[in-house]
């Protein structure tokens, strides 16, 4: 029970196994021992939401989950989402209404947005904005990430796969 | 910052759960959704030699209607509360609350039981279990008991809870059918811990329940405003009684957030919005 433990820990569907101490945290885990940097940091108490990522393909903060907490766990991460070179359908729209600028919060944008259209109607602009209100951004005054999403609540309605 | 570190116990069952807390007191911490715990360890407020993680006991988490209550296992998360169709048919005052709590992200993770243990005065639930009367229940070493809400909340972030105990959950006395309500709150953000809320009931029989949050170092049941709206039987004059009764029966706290003034003003104002939807409602 004490000292580190080992757990095994889904990434993007990659399986990783690794010996971690109690206290290091999910976000930590992912970016120094598993090398996934797109999850940022900044304020380490769940405000900011640069660090959210899926876990069992719900959007948590990493920076308020243990590492060891997600043993047996899936985890998604920005990385899950697409490639430079194979922009996924949110990073596409996102990249359409320049709905990024320093790209800092971008990451938890988009693992926020992936968990908002899979739970909720975002009818209005407002609903968006609502559900936005848990990721801080500084550079985009939050207008073209309102918009981006808009395309995708559009895009869903036409094709709901 | 980082936490400082700790050991750490994930227990497969309740029994497990008690005794690593008797073996390690005060020592000894419980991680439920850990959204207010995790930011005080980053934080290094709290420096505990042990997590006693409760994840695991997926018995505490759910939802169940029985003869005449609700009842709410403390492992529940937020956002199945939020959810929950027989929260929003049976207790829509607490369905409408939940809509406040928090982001999506935090909601997933966060528990009723964690956040009535860690009692914050502006959260929504400890208010809401005041408003609604609910039942605790409580398991420690010498068995389970079970503590009124009214008696939980001891000061801001204390409770009646010995550092040895678990709260189960929570049981919520069916409301008399036609029970109008109201809620509202003021934050400066979606998600925000509010500056100040308001929960109202109004019973067919002209009883009016009336729960604040964030105006006082606990949730609080203005009995006072209560009462002068029930004896006015909601009249505009009961309500004018009833908000001068109140902001002399709370003591909001100065805060960088806002000050006492500014939350005393705000919760009369809620009140009589509250109270403006209930009466709605009853129309
Ligand atoms: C950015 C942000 C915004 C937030 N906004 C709001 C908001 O607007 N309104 C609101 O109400 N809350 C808000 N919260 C707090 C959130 O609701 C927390 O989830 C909640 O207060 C704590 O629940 P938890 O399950 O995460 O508990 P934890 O953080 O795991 O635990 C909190 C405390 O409760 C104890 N505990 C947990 N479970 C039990 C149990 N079963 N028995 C005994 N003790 C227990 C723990 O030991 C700890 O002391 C916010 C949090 C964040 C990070
Ligand atoms: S780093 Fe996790 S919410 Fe800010
Ligand atoms: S793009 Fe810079 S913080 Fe959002």
């Amino acid at each position: 029970m004490s000292g580190r433990h080992t757990i095994t820990v889904t990434v993007n569907g990659r399986a990783y196994t690794r010996e971690v101490a109690p206290r290091l945290l999910l976000a930590d885990f992912l970016r120094e021992e598993l090398g996934l940097t797109g999850t940022h940091v900044g304020c380490e108490h769940g405000i900011c939401g640069a660090c959210t990522v899926l876990i069992d393909g719900d959007s948590a903060r990493s920076c308020l989950t243990l590492a060891v907490q997600c043993d047996g766990a899936e985890v998604g991460t920005i990385e899950g989402l697409g490639r430079v070179a194979d922009l996924g359908r949110l990073q596409q729209a996102f990249r359409e209404h320049h709905a990024l600028q320093c790209g800092f919060c971008t990451a938890g944008m988009l693992i926020t947005v992936t968990d908002l259209l899979a739970k909720y109607p975002l009818a209005s602009e407002a609903d968006i904005r609502e559900g936005l209100s848990g990721n801080l951004c500084r550079c985009t005054g939050y207008e073209n990430i309102v918009r981006a999403v808009q395309d995708l609540v559009a895009a869903r309605e036409a094709d709901p796969a | 910052m980082k936490p400082p570190p700790f050991d750490y116990a994930r227990p497969e069952s309740l029994e497990e759960a008690l005794d690593l807390l008797a073996r390690h007191g005060d020592e000894a911490k419980l991680l439920a959704g850990g959204q207010s715990l995790m930011a005080m360890l980053n934080f290094r407020l709290l420096a505990p030699a042990i997590l006693v993680d409760i994840n695991r006991l997926d018995r505490l988490a759910g939802i169940e209607e029985g003869d005449g209550r609700l009842s709410i296992g403390a492992l529940t998360r937020h956002h199945a509360l939020e959810t929950s169709d027989l929260v929003a048919e049976r207790l829509p005052v607490l369905h409408a609350a939940m809509g406040h709590v928090a982001h999506l992200a935090i909601r997933n993770r966060g528990t009723v039981g964690g956040s009535l243990a860690h009692a914050d005065p502006a959260a929504e639930l400890p208010a809401m279990m005041c408003l609604l009367d609910a039942t605790l229940r409580v398991a420690g070493p010498a068995g389970t008991r079970e503590i009124s809400v009214h008696d939980f909340f001891t000061g801001a972030l204390e409770t009646a809870l010995g550092d040895d105990e678990i709260l189960l959950g929570i049981d919520l006395p069916s409301l008399p059918p036609g029970t109008a309500w109201g809620f509202e709150e003021f934050s400066r953000r979606a998600g925000d811990f509010a500056l100040a809320g308001v929960a109202v009931l109004v019973e067919p029989t002209g009883a009016v329940r009336l729960a604040l949050l964030g105006v006082d170092e606990t949730p609080v049941r203005a009995r006072a405003a209560e009462a002068e709206l029930a004896r006015g039987a909601l009249s505009d004059a009961a309500v004018g009684q009833a908000v001068e009764a109140l902001r002399a029966e709370i003591s909001p706290l100065d805060d960088l957030h806002a000050g006492a003034d500014y939350r005393r003003h705000l919760a009369g104002v809620l009140t009589t919005r509250a109270l403006a939807a209930a009466r709605a409602r009853l129309a």
